[in-house]
């Protein structure tokens, strides 16, 4: 178990930044999303941590020691890559096993242990299988499996989930966090997906363009976005933004509603000219125009719209975010 | 239906056309090697058949006149001498273009491959300067050093490929899983190197078994001669063509290779297809 510090970081490539000074740390047994477009150097910054690339500027802390020039077998991680990258020559077992016999541990110990991760992540039953015989939320847990083997301070994970199919990916979030929670590893995982992030992270630190653009809890991540990217990559649909009186307003689809549900408190109010409406099981989409500009409504079946008309709609005011005109940085009114 | 037999007959018409093809050099050899000389060369008689009954006298010729067991050793020995220099070689710089050089690897790749176009006519010339210079004259060891000028080019090419089709995350899973470089190397990627080294080894000892203009330039005694040279020096004397023994010791020199082939058949083609396309 350990701490991670992270002072500075910088990486370019050529002429190209693509970690651009990024200070964070994350605390024992953390469970930290970093979440970002392609692009935005989650992934380099990932690898940063595994020691598969030297930063160019800044330092990085593991336990109190930084570990810039040390090589990614002596800094007690292990990495969990998109692929899974198993070694196709290798059984299961083998796989598992292959840290600890690198490590030089004797059979007996080396079989303990590679059973008990195993067991832990139910996949006992297959270590005598080859990786091309075994299904792609098994392999999943193979890598998994393999990467605690060794107890490692800081468990990495780049985008584990974007291989599995969608309905496989949901179980495997909800029990990922179960089982990170048990063992306690401070982690540091890579995604593009927002609902991982929401569902899995303890924290999540937004970046774009090699910056961390803001990390917090996922509920403020979500309800006080800190500038317009964060906003408008967070939230399915995104948040509205409409320019008014020289500040860019904020408001997310689903408090977005018609005056007349609103309750009394103090409100914002639009006109909002509805477009299109889309039903979508168990709530519809509004599209529509506020004046010009383009806005989503998220709302319940139940309220009546058309079509091609024009309803008075409004925000409570405490739901409404401002952010400045040209930087997109949150401001307070 | 009649479109599908069609299809069906082309196809095995197709495939029976080229395994003729292919097997008829083996027939001819064969048929020439047991046939009497009074038979062979009677041009009334049907060159695809025994028009007399088969003799055994090419054969005892082969062996007892020529030092034909000798030629198969000194190739033997070359072609494994070869196999390992060009493996010792050409793995490491493989890898280390394929995965260490960045973009410059990709062109020093295509540097070393044009290397192995400048045809053995050219270059044995000024490598026989140096053969000389080097006290190699009429020596196997001359053979073993030349070899590999055309070996190690054309398989560090060929390998460089496959280095370059195994994932990148896989090594650096090993990194991250306590290996060094070297150690990465040797427990992950070697192994699944095996298909393409097998390859490099079979086409490296076919290359060898083939030379024919180093060997003539570089080797007089007879005892020294390999099998390329060996046959058509011993066995052509002036004018006279021995065809029966020639036939039957190129037999005996093919069915290896030819075992070779049939039994690694698989990971040679697998091999090969790795070296022909990018990712």
């Amino acid at each position: 178990m350990a701490f991670v510090q992270l002072r500075g970081i910088k990486k370019q490539f050529g002429a190209v930044n693509a970690v651009d000074g990024v200070d964070l740390e994350i605390k024992d047994g953390e469970f930290l999303v970093l979440l970002g477009p392609s692009g935005s150097g989650k992934t380099t910054l990932m690898r940063l941590c595994a020691g598969l690339e030297k930063p160019t500027a800044g330092e990085l802390v593991i336990d109190g020691e930084v570990v810039n020039d040390v090589p990614p077998r002596e800094r007690g991680i292990a990495m969990v890559f998109q692929s899974y990258a198993l070694y196709p020559h290798k059984t299961v077992f083998k796989n598992i096993a292959f840290p600890l016999t690198v490590e030089g541990l004797d059979k007996s110990e080396i079989r303990y242990k590679v059973e008990l991760a195993a067991g832990l992540l139910g996949i006992g039953r297959l270590l005598e299988r080859m990786p091309s015989q075994i299904s792609g939320g098994e392999k999943q847990r193979v890598a998994i499996a393999r990467a605690l083997v060794r107890k490692p301070k800081v468990l990495l994970m780049d985008e584990p989930l974007s291989n599995l199919d969608a309905k496989v990916r949901h179980t495997a979030r909800v029990e990922l966090k179960k089982f990170q929670q048990e063992i306690g590893v401070t982690t540091i995982y890579v995604t593009h997906d927002q609902a991982e992030a929401m569902g899995l992270g303890d924290r999540i630190a937004v970046m774009s363009e090699g910056r961390v653009r803001q990390i917090g809890i996922p509920e403020d991540i979500y309800h006080d976005p800190a500038d317009t990217f964060v906003a408008g990559f967070i939230g399915n649909p995104p948040m509205n933004f409409v320019e008014q009186n020289g500040v860019i307003v904020g408001f997310r689809p689903e408090v977005f509603l018609p005056a007349e549900l609103a309750s009394t408190e103090d409100q914002t109010k639009f006109r909002f000219k509805v477009t299109r409406v889309e039903n979508l099981g168990s709530f519809k989409l509004a599209y529509g125009t506020i004046g010009e500009t383009g806005v989503i409504a998220n709302l319940q079946l139940r309220v009546p719209l058309e079509e091609g008309r024009e309803y008075d709609f409004s925000v409570r005011s405490k739901d409404v975010r401002y952010y400045h005109r040209e930087t997109g940085v949150r401001i307070t009114k | 239906m009649l479109k599908k037999i069609f299809l069906k007959g082309g196809f095995y018409g197709a495939l029976a056309f080229f395994i003729l093809f292919s097997a008829s050099p083996f027939y001819i050899m064969l048929i020439t090697t047991f046939k009497k000389s009074h038979d062979l060369f009677n041009p009334n008689n049907n060159p695809f058949f025994f028009a007399e009954l088969p003799t055994l006298d090419h054969m005892k010729l082969l062996f007892s006149q020529t030092l034909f067991t000798t030629f198969l050793w000194n190739t033997l020995l070359v072609g494994v001498a070869v196999v390992v220099i060009t493996v010792l070689l050409a793995v490491p710089a493989a890898f280390s273009l394929a995965r260490m050089a960045g973009k410059w690897g990709e062109s020093i790749g295509i540097g070393i491959f044009l290397t192995y176009l400048v045809p053995p006519t050219l270059l044995f010339i000024p490598l026989s300067r140096i053969v000389a210079i080097l006290g190699l004259q009429n020596s196997l060891w001359s053979l073993i050093l030349v070899y590999p000028t055309f070996t190690v080019p054309f398989c560090t090419w060929l390998l460089m490929s496959f280095f370059k089709s195994i994932p990148k995350d896989i090594e650096e899973q090993a990194l991250i899983d306590g290996c060094s470089r070297m150690g990465a190397f040797f427990r992950i990627l070697l192994p699944l190197a095996v298909p393409g080294i097998i390859s490099v080894v079979v086409f490296a000892f076919t290359l060898v078994a083939n030379e024919y203009i180093y060997a003539l330039a570089f080797i007089q005694d007879s005892a020294k001669k390999t099998i390329g040279i060996g046959l058509t020096t011993e066995l052509v004397r002036g004018d006279v063509f021995y065809w029966g023994s020639l036939m039957g010791g190129a037999l005996l020199a093919s069915i290896p290779v030819a075992l070779l082939y049939t039994f690694f058949l698989d990971r040679i083609i697998s091999g090969l297809a790795m070296g022909a396309s990018k990712r």
